[in-house]
């Protein structure tokens, strides 16, 4: 059985952002990237269920659609554990766009579970996902919070409204997972660091995709105003702020 | 121009270095952003979490972190894979100290472990020591410690009187006396143990196991700062050690004490970085966010002066740490492709660099010193709480400037290497110092119409260089001998020697850096203000030496000339100390 985790290489998520060309564009100048979180908890799971040797899993490959920039991002996932990587080689533009690319590439390898992060902390879209099983005609599975493997069955766990709901499913399938999936990613280990220096990133020339969107502008949130603080002594003052400034009484 | 690898230890005070060919924390490769975000990470998970149980002191709980960095092969990080670890060049050994360097108590009990506590084994010891101990000390299996310090021997290390007599079947040592101070030492498992054979006067080195017979453990010292590291006073009671566990030769244990040092030093060096950073973004942080007189706190002219202060001489100090980590690596490159096995050219090559190591050793732990002070400030009443990661960070860094040979001892350290290095040929101090001396009268700064940027910054160094080997000259002249113990005059020299190679490591590696990536002005701001200091101090500690020493005309003369060496343009320091701070409030962290 395969696994393949797609992951993308995101901002750090204490990077401020800015905005250039017009606030058209992400400023990338001083950046650090990383792998998005969900998609290196995926990882994470992806590789726990290999070391459990009952589960039939014999691989765990990471898909990544963008250009050589983001190989270290791929290597560092191959240093956490993956066995083997595969690039796109393109500029991921749309949720769109990425879907039929990693589509191409199930289509070629053949994969049993296809694991997404439910979001990047990017764009945080949420679309990849629901997109790529739909291209590929498969079931999928989103909220997952927990995946099991037990001799090549997968049993997944997913968060409904105020509880649980556990599925089995056939495979091949995509797993959209959220953060429970794993508790801690799984940090590289030196040999692992070693190691990833031989594994192979097979590379993909992109195929022609339509681009149906494109970024118009991108605002930054509103600078929250300052906090009031008023003394618990003075009731009063508070209630003149709300009547005043809020209009809520 | 020379090739920054080719230089000697200490004869960056005769040289002019070309920028290009030293190495800068901006080059590491992927491989090593990757080690290091491991012990980032490994700290993140392991450490920050549980830092107040830490702090208890609780064995049990240090000895399983160790552990656990174990498994992720953190322990191996400068053991060959002959040995289960991974062979890391020394920049690399650097970064690691560097990033663990953040982690409080956990960093000086990894440190212990990694370098004093495994790398005498590793570096003199024969095959079968490596085999039965290195591969496990690298794994984590085993955890190891050092021991020299006593009761009566703490400077003075080889005043030791822990004895080891050879048994009379000649089959074991039996080994007695006290060892005080031993980090790691209440759940190490190993132990290397300096003491002398007979009546030797020089000591020897022996592997000693934590659970043989006659090997007491005290209880845990009660410190200012690092609480969580285990530092015990050791006993051996008639401790039979086998014969083969003496470690290289009979009386080759001081040498390898003070090799080991030297390794420590350099680490201790790399380390401070990491706690300098985490602190200086911690106040940064504070600072973004603590308002007073209807403002934030990071508005006023005194904190940005703090800041910008703080992230000077970090920035300083880690452009001097990975350019002579380049020359260990060179260095031992060569002692290898003469024929030297891998152990020896390492600490051989970390041991040729005494003049740098002793200066990073007393810089760093004296700027980190500074940071975490500044910082408690910055912070306010709350730096003084115990919440707060920056009043345990101002507790354990004081400890940086008595272990690994006190500050006192290494700033003796680099004028006598620097200076019995020169003597002993093996580059020319006193033949342009003598030079300089004599044609006292005619020095000038050298100033040219229209120089550039750096080639003003260089020549400024240049003249720091002249101003420095004249006032040896000159002392050694009027001491001579005696020098040595005029330490007042010798602490004089030391601080501008440092001033000097941190403040040159600087501005090289910026200049290399604008080569590669283009200006930032920024960092142009960091050396204005940091040469501009530098001189000031440089005059004044001339000054001081020369006045201590000479007198009447010839003082004067040398006065008058070091003003004219010191001499460097105006400056406005708060404006670009301004700007360095509203970078890093700006990016709400140290980052540069
Ligand atoms: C927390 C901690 C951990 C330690 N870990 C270890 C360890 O793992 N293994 C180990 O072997 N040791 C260890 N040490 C010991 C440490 O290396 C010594 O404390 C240090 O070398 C100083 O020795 P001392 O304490 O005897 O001070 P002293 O040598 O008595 O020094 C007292 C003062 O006199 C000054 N002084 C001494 N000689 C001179 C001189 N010639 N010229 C000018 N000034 C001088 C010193 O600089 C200092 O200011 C540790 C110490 C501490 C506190």
């Amino acid at each position: 059985m395969k696994i393949l985790v797609c992951i993308s290489n995101v901002p750090d998520t204490t990077t401020k952002v800015k905005f250039t060309d017009g606030d058209t564009k992400l400023d990338t100048a001083g950046i650090q990237w990383v792998i998005n979180p969900w998609d290196e908890l995926s990882l994470t799971r992806a590789l726990e269920i290999k070391d459990d040797a009952s589960s039939g899993v014999k691989s765990v490959t990471v898909a990544h659609v963008g250009p050589v920039t983001a190989e270290p991002t791929i290597r560092k996932a191959l240093a956490i554990g993956a066995d083997s990587a595969i690039r796109v080689n393109a500029e991921p533009s749309d949720a769109y766009f990425v879907a039929a690319q990693l589509a191409e590439v199930v289509k070629q390898e053949q994969f049993d579970i296809i694991m997404c992060g439910i979001e990047s902390s990017d764009y945080n879209g949420s679309m990849v996902g629901s997109m790529l099983a739909e291209m590929l005609n498969i079931p999928s599975i989103s909220a997952v919070s927990n995946l099991k493997v037990e001799n090549e069955k997968p049993i997944v766990t997913r968060e409904i409204d105020g509880g649980k709901e556990v599925v089995s499913t056939s495979t091949p399938f995509v797993a959209i997972v959220q953060k429970g999936i794993a508790k801690e990613p799984r940090i590289a280990a030196m040999r692992g660091i070693m190691m990833a220096r031989s594994k192979p990133i097979k590379l993909y020339e992109p195929v022609a995709v339509d681009a149906l969107t494109s970024y118009k502008k991108f605002e930054l949130p509103e600078a929250r105003p300052a906090c009031k603080f008023v003394d618990a002594e003075n009731a009063k003052d508070l209630i003149a702020l709300l009547q005043s400034e809020t209009k809520l009484i | 121009m020379e090739n920054n690898v080719n230089l000697k230890s200490g004869e960056f005070l005769v040289k002019d270095v070309d920028a290009n060919s030293i190495f800068i924390p901006e080059e590491f490769n992927e491989e090593q952003k990757m080690i290091a975000q491991t012990c980032r990470d490994f700290l993140e998970t392991e450490i920050f979490p549980k830092l107040d149980d830490i702090d208890k002191g609780d064995r049990v709980l240090m000895k399983g972190i160790l552990h656990k960095a174990g498994e992720l092969g953190m322990l191996g990080i400068a053991v060959p894979e002959q040995y289960n670890g991974f062979g890391q060049d020394f920049i690399t050994q650097m970064l690691v100290a560097e990033t663990t360097g953040a982690g409080y108590s956990f960093s000086v009990a990894y440190m212990c472990h990694c370098g004093i506590g495994t790398m005498p084994i590793m570096y003199y010891g024969n095959e079968e020591q490596r085999q039965k101990y290195v591969s496990r000390l690298a794994t984590g299996e085993l955890i190891g410690s050092y021991c020299l310090t006593e009761p009566g021997a703490g400077s003075d290390a080889n005043s030791g009187k822990t004895n080891a007599k050879l048994s009379e079947d000649g089959k074991h040592y039996i080994l007695n006396g006290q060892k005080m101070w031993i980090t790691n030492g209440g759940f190490a498992d190993t132990q290397v143990v300096f003491a002398k054979v007979d009546n030797d006067r020089i000591l020897s080195a022996f592997i000693v196991e934590s659970n043989w017979p006659g090997v007491v453990i005290g209880p845990d010292e009660h410190k200012m700062g690092i609480k969580g590291s285990s530092t015990v006073q050791i006993y051996y009671n008639d401790v039979k050690v086998p014969v083969e566990n003496m470690i290289g030769k009979r009386g080759e244990g001081f040498r390898i004490a003070l090799s080991i040092l030297h390794m420590g030093r350099m680490k201790l060096g790399a380390n401070v970085i990491g706690a300098a950073k985490q602190t200086i973004t911690d106040s940064v942080k504070y600072a973004n966010e603590r308002k007073q007189f209807n403002t934030h706190i990071a508005n006023f002219g005194s904190i940005k002066h703090k800041l910008a202060q703080m992230a000077i001489r970090t920035y300083a100090h880690e452009s001097a740490i990975y350019r002579v980590s380049k020359n260990v690596d060179n260095l031992l490159e060569q002692y290898k492709a003469e024929g030297c096995d891998y152990g020896h050219a390492t600490i051989d090559a970390i041991s040729h660099y005494a003049v740098e190591d002793a200066i990073l050793k007393v810089n760093g732990s004296e700027m980190l010193d500074y940071i975490v002070d500044e910082g408690v400030q910055v912070h306010g009443g709350m730096g003084y709480s115990a919440e707060m990661n920056v009043e345990r960070g101002y507790r354990d860094s004081r400890i940086n400037r008595i272990f690994e040979g006190t500050n006192e001892i290494n700033r003796l350290l680099v004028v006598e290497s620097a200076t019995k290095r020169a003597m002993k040929g093996e580059y020319d101090l006193f033949g342009p110092a003598e030079e300089l001396y004599n044609s006292m009268e005619s020095i000038s700064d050298n100033t040219k119409a229209g120089e550039s940027y750096f080639e003003e910054k260089l020549r400024y160094i240049k003249n720091f260089k002249k101003a420095i080997i004249l006032t040896i000259y000159s002392t050694n002249k009027a001491l001579g001998k005696n020098l040595m113990s005029e330490q007042e005059v010798v602490n004089n020299i030391s601080d501008m020697i440092m001033d000097l190679y941190i403040g040159e490591s600087l501005t090289l590696r910026v200049k290399k850096l604008e080569g590669l990536k283009g200006e930032n002005p920024i960092l142009k701001d960091i050396i204005d203000v940091f040469l501009y200091d530098a001189a000031n101090n440089i005059r004044k500690h001339a000054k001081d030496a020369i006045y201590s020493s000479i007198e009447g005309e010839s003082a004067e003369k040398l006065n008058k000339a070091i003003m004219i060496l010191t001499h460097v343009k105006g400056v406005n320091t708060k404006d670009a100390r301004r700007r360095i701070a509203d970078k890093m409030i700006e990016n709400n962290e140290y980052k540069f």
